[in-house]
C-alpha cells in the first residue's frame, strides 16, 4: 500500500445520551489514496454523513462528537489539531460538496464573490489573478459563459448549474481531498449523470481523493473505486467496487443490493385491451404566477399540455419525468385536487369533470391517492385508527364496521392491529407509507393514484413497499397510476409508461417496448442517465 | 407537536423560571378575583372610612378621596379586568380564526377581499378606535368587550391566515380532500388543531393587551360606571397623586404585575410549545 491521504482508524462518534443508540459511528476504518474515489454507502441513520462531517470537524456539537480514534491527514490527526489549523485546512486542502446547492450557497453573494472570498482567505494573490482563476474553474466545470456566470446570483442558476458552481468552489484551491455528501441526490437524473461524469473527470485531472457519500448503489457502480458499506454506525463491508457490487459477502450488503430494482422490466400479466379504467383526453392546466392586482404582468406556466393517456383495468401506468415535467400536476388533476382548464377525465365513459357536488363525492370514493411524503401525509394529531377510518365514516360506514375494516386493512398492509391506537410519529417512514396505503384502500377504490410513494424511502424499505403495492393491486383488482422519477422503479412495477417532459407526454408505450426500443430522444436521454445503467444487478437469491 | 407530548410540555414549561413566576402571579390574581366577594363582601363603591386614609393597620392600602377601601377596589377590580381580558380575547380569537382561516384556506379573491377588510381595521390606531366604539355604544362591560375584540382581531386573522396557507398544501390535508371530506370538516378538525400552538400564544398575549385597553378606557372615564376596575381606581386617584399617592399607585402596580405575568406565561407557552426554537 502506498501512502493514503486520508486514514481514519477506529473512529467513534458519540450521540447525545437520550438518542436511540450510544454511537453514531463505531469503530470505522477507512483510507483514501490519492486519485481514488471511495464511496461510503448506507441507508438513512447509518452514520455515513456524520463520518464526512467528522473529517471536516463539522459535527453538530456539543453532544455529537468524536470520542475515539484518529483521522490522519497529511501527517496530522484532524481530531487533535487546533481550530485555527483546521480553518487553514478546510477549503484549501479538504473541500466539501453538500447535497443541496441552494442552501449551501449564500443567496446574497454572486458566485464570483463566493469563489473569490475562498481564495482570498487562503492565498495572497492580486484581484485580477483571482478573477482569472475563478473564470478558469467555472469553465472547467462546464458552466456556459463563465465570465458572465461570475456575476450571477445562486437564484439565477438552475440546480445543476449551482451544483457545478459548488464543485468549482471545491476545486479552486486544488485540495487533496474532496468530501461529497450526496451531491446529486437533489438533482434530476439527467443532471445527475452530467455531474457524476464531471466529478469523475475533474478528479482524474487533478488526482484528487474523493470521499463520496451516497445511498444509491447505481451511483456507486458509476464512480466508485472502493466501497465502504455502513449500517447503524458499523462498517459492514469494504472492498474494491467490483467485488462489493457483484460478489457481496455480508448478508446486509446482499440484502441491500438485492433490493435495488433491476432496469430489466419484469414479466407482466396479460390484460384486456378493451377494458379501460380511466382515460384522459387533452387535459390541460396552466398556472399563473406573480402579477399584481388583476393578474397583470404575471407569468404563465403550462404545467400540463394536452395530455391524453389511457389506464387499462388491472394494470399499472407509470408516469415518468423529471421535476417540473408536470407529472405530479397530472396526478392532482386526475384525483381532482386541482381543476383542469380544459380536456376530460373519462371514467365509465363519462366525463368526470362535469360532475356536480354529490357525484364528486362518489368519484372521490372510486379514485384514491397515496402521497409522497411519509411524514407530511399523515395528520400528526390523530391516531392511526382515526386517520384510516375517518374516510369510511363520512361515507356512511358505521363506527364499529369501520373499526373492524381498519384492523383488517392494517393487517393487510403488514402492520399490527394495535397500530390503530398509536400516533403517526411512532412509526418509521416505510410504516407510514403503509398507513397511507391503508387509508387509500379504506374506501375500496377502483383506481389508485400513487405520487412518488417510495422516493422518500430507503432502498430496502422501498422494495417492500413496491411489492406491497403490486400485491394489493392484484388482490383488489385495482388499476394504478404510478408517478415516479425513477426508471428502475418504473421498470419493476409498471405495465405501461408515459414519459413526460415540459408538460407533455412525449412517449407512451408498454414498459418492455419502451426499455427495449425508446423512440423519443428525451426517453433515450433519460434511459442513458440512470445511475449504474451498465451494472447488471447480480442475482443473489 | 403531538398530543402524547403533553407531559413533555409541562416539563418544558416548568423548567422555565420566569414563566413559572408569571404563572404564580397570574394564579394569585385569579385567587384575588375569586375571593373578592368573600373577603370584601358588599359593594367596593361603599364608603369604608375617612377619605384619604394613608396605608396603615386599618386599611392596608389606604382609602381614596371618597373614603373607599383601595384594597377592596383592587380585589373587585381583578374580577373585571380578568373577565374583560379573557372574554374580549375569546371574541377576538373567534373572529380572527374564522376570517383568517377562510382567507388562508380558500385564497384567491376571497383572501383578497378579507385581507383588504382586515387592513381597513388595522389602519386605525387601536386605542383611538376603541374609544370611538365605546363612546358610540355608551360605556358598559359589553361595549368594552366588543370594542377590544374589534380592534384586536386583525392580528389573529393575519396569523391564522399564514398558518392555514402553509397547512392547506400539506399532503395530509390533500389526503382529506381526496377522501371526500367537506371543507368545514377539514378546516375545523384537520387544519385548526395543527395551529393551536401559535393561537394559544397570541391569545395569552392578547389577554394582557385587553386588560391594558380596558384600564385605559376606564381611566378616561369610559369604563362601566357600575363596575369597579383598576383603570377606574387610577382615574379616580390621578388628581390626588401628590397628596394621596396610594390611590393610583397600588392599582397601577396590580395592572403592571398582571400584564407582566400574562406576558411571561405567553412566552413560556411559546417556548414550551415550540421546543425546537428554544434548543437552538
Amino acid at each position: 500500500m502506498s501512502n493514503p491521504i486520508l486514514d481514519i482508524r477506529d473512529l467513534h462518534i458519540a450521540l447525545p445520551p437520550h438518542a436511540d443508540r450510544p454511537f453514531a459511528v463505531q469503530g470505522l476504518d477507512l483510507s483514501i489514496e490519492r486519485d481514488e474515489i471511495v464511496c461510503v454507502v448506507g441507508e438513512s441513520g447509518s452514520g455515513k454523513s456524520l463520518t464526512g462531517r467528522a473529517v471536516m470537524r463539522l459535527l453538530p456539537g456539543p453532544h455529537v462528537r468524536a470520542t475515539k480514534g484518529v483521522i490522519q491527514f497529511g501527517g496530522e490527526d484532524l481530531l487533535q489539531v487546533s481550530e485555527a489549523r483546521m480553518r487553514s485546512i478546510r477549503g484549501a486542502r479538504i473541500a466539501m460538496i453538500f447535497q443541496e446547492p441552494m442552501t449551501a450557497l449564500n443567496p446574497l453573494m454572486t458566485i464570483g464573490e463566493q469563489i473569490d472570498e475562498l481564495v482570498r482567505i487562503h492565498r495572497r494573490e492580486p484581484a485580477s489573478k483571482r478573477r482569472e482563476r475563478a473564470r478558469d474553474i467555472l469553465d472547467d466545470v462546464g458552466l456556459p459563459d463563465p465570465a458572465k456566470m461570475l456575476d450571477a446570483y445562486p437564484h439565477e442558476m438552475s440546480g445543476g448549474q449551482r451544483q457545478r458552481a459548488m464543485i468549482a468552489m471545491a476545486l479552486i484551491l486544488e485540495p487533496e481531498l474532496i468530501i461529497a455528501d450526496e451531491p446529486t441526490t437533489a438533482l434530476d437524473v439527467t443532471t445527475q449523470a452530467q455531474i457524476l461524469r464531471l466529478l469523475k473527470e475533474l478528479q482524474a485531472k487533478h488526482h484528487t481523493g474523493v470521499l463520496y457519500i451516497t445511498h444509491d448503489f447505481g451511483v456507486v457502480a458509476d464512480i466508485a473505486d472502493r466501497v465502504v458499506v455502513m449500517h447503524n454506525g458499523l462498517q459492514v463491508e469494504s472492498g474494491v467496487a467490483d467485488e462489493v457490487l457483484n460478489r457481496p459477502q455480508e448478508a446486509y450488503t446482499r440484502k441491500l443490493i438485492a433490493a435495488v430494482p433491476s432496469l430489466t422490466p419484469g414479466q407482466r400479466q396479460a390484460y384486456d385491451e378493451n377494458d379501460t379504467a380511466l382515460e384522459t383526453q387533452d387535459l390541460r392546466k396552466t398556472f399563473h404566477t406573480g402579477g399584481g392586482l388583476f393578474g397583470i404582468g404575471g407569468r404563465q406556466v403550462d404545467a400540463v399540455r394536452d395530455v391524453s393517456i389511457r389506464l387499462y383495468r388491472g394494470t399499472t401506468l407509470g408516469v415518468v419525468g423529471e421535476s417540473g415535467s408536470g407529472k405530479s400536476t397530472l396526478a392532482r388533476l386526475i384525483v381532482r385536487l386541482l381543476e383542469a382548464d380544459s380536456g376530460s377525465i373519462m371514467l365509465d365513459g363519462q366525463d368526470q369533470r362535469a360532475l356536480g357536488r354529490a357525484e364528486l363525492r362518489k368519484f372521490r370514493k372510486r379514485v384514491q391517492m397515496v402521497f409522497q411524503d411519509p411524514f407530511g401525509s399523515l395528520n400528526p394529531r390523530y391516531r392511526v385508527g382515526r386517520l384510516i377510518s375517518e374516510g369510511m365514516i363520512i361515507h356512511g360506514t358505521s363506527t364499529s364496521e369501520a373499526r373492524r375494516r381498519t384492523a383488517e386493512l392494517l393487517e393487510l398492509v403488514g402492520l399490527e392491529t394495535s397500530a390503530a391506537g398509536r400516533f403517526p410519529h411512532e412509526f418509521s417512514g416505510g410504516q407510514r407509507q403503509r398507513i397511507g396505503l391503508a387509508r387509500a384502500l379504506a374506501l375500496d377504490p377502483e383506481i389508485l393514484v400513487a405520487d412518488e410513494p417510495v422516493s422518500a424511502l430507503d432502498v430496502s424499505v422501498q422494495a417492500q413497499v413496491l411489492k406491497l403495492l403490486d400485491d394489493v393491486r392484484d388482490r383488489f383488482g385495482l388499476s394504478m397510476l404510478f408517478i415516479t422519477h425513477d426508471l428502475r422503479v418504473a421498470a419493476q412495477i409498471c405495465d405501461h409508461i408515459a414519459v413526460m417532459s415540459k408538460g407533455e407526454v412525449v412517449e407512451y408505450e408498454p414498459t418492455s417496448r419502451l426499455f427495449a426500443d425508446p423512440r423519443h430522444s428525451y426517453t433515450r436521454e433519460l434511459l442513458g442517465s440512470v445511475p449504474g445503467r451498465d451494472w447488471v444487478v447480480p442475482d443473489l437469491t | 407537536m403531538t398530543p402524547s407530548a403533553s407531559t413533555g410540555f409541562w416539563r418544558r414549561y416548568s423548567r422555565n423560571r420566569s414563566a413559572m413566576l408569571g404563572l404564580v402571579i397570574l394564579l394569585s390574581a385569579l385567587v384575588m378575583a375569586a375571593s373578592a366577594p368573600l373577603i370584601f363582601p358588599g359593594s367596593p363603591f361603599a364608603l369604608a372610612g375617612q377619605p384619604r386614609t394613608p396605608p396603615g393597620p386599618e386599611f392596608m392600602l389606604g382609602t381614596d378621596t371618597l373614603g373607599r377601601d383601595v384594597l377592596a377596589g383592587i380585589f373587585h377590580g381583578a374580577r373585571t379586568s380578568l373577565m374583560i381580558g379573557v372574554l374580549a380575547t375569546l371574541v377576538s380569537l373567534s373572529i380572527g380564526i374564522v376570517v383568517g382561516g377562510v382567507a388562508g384556506y380558500y385564497g384567491g379573491n376571497i383572501d383578497n377581499l378579507l385581507m383588504r377588510l382586515t387592513e381597513f381595521f388595522q389602519t386605525i390606531p387601536n386605542f383611538l378606535f376603541a374609544i370611538v366604539i365605546v363612546a358610540i355604544m355608551t360605556p358598559s362591560i359589553q361595549s368594552i368587550i366588543i370594542a377590544i375584540a374589534i380592534v384586536t382581531w386583525p392580528a389573529v386573522a393575519r396569523l391564522v391566515r399564514g398558518e392555514f396557507m402553509a397547512l392547506r398544501n400539506r399532503e395530509f390535508v390533500q389526503a382529506c380532500v381526496v377522501v371526500g371530506m367537506s371543507d368545514l370538516r377539514i378546516l375545523a378538525f384537520h387544519i385548526l388543531p395543527n395551529c393551536i400552538a401559535p393561537i394559544t400564544v397570541i391569545g395569552s398575549l392578547m389577554v394582557a393587551t385587553a386588560i391594558l385597553v380596558e384600564s385605559g378606557l376606564a381611566f378616561l372615564g369610559l369604563g362601566d360606571p357600575n363596575v369597579m376596575s383598576w383603570g377606574y381606581l387610577i382615574g379616580a386617584g390621578r388628581t390626588v397623586l401628590r397628596t394621596a399617592w396610594w390611590v393610583a399607585t397600588f392599582p397601577g402596580i396590580a395592572i403592571l404585575l398582571t400584564v407582566l405575568a400574562i406576558n411571561l406565561v405567553g412566552e413560556g407557552l411559546n417556548d414550551a410549545l415550540n421546543p425546537r426554537l428554544r434548543d437552538r
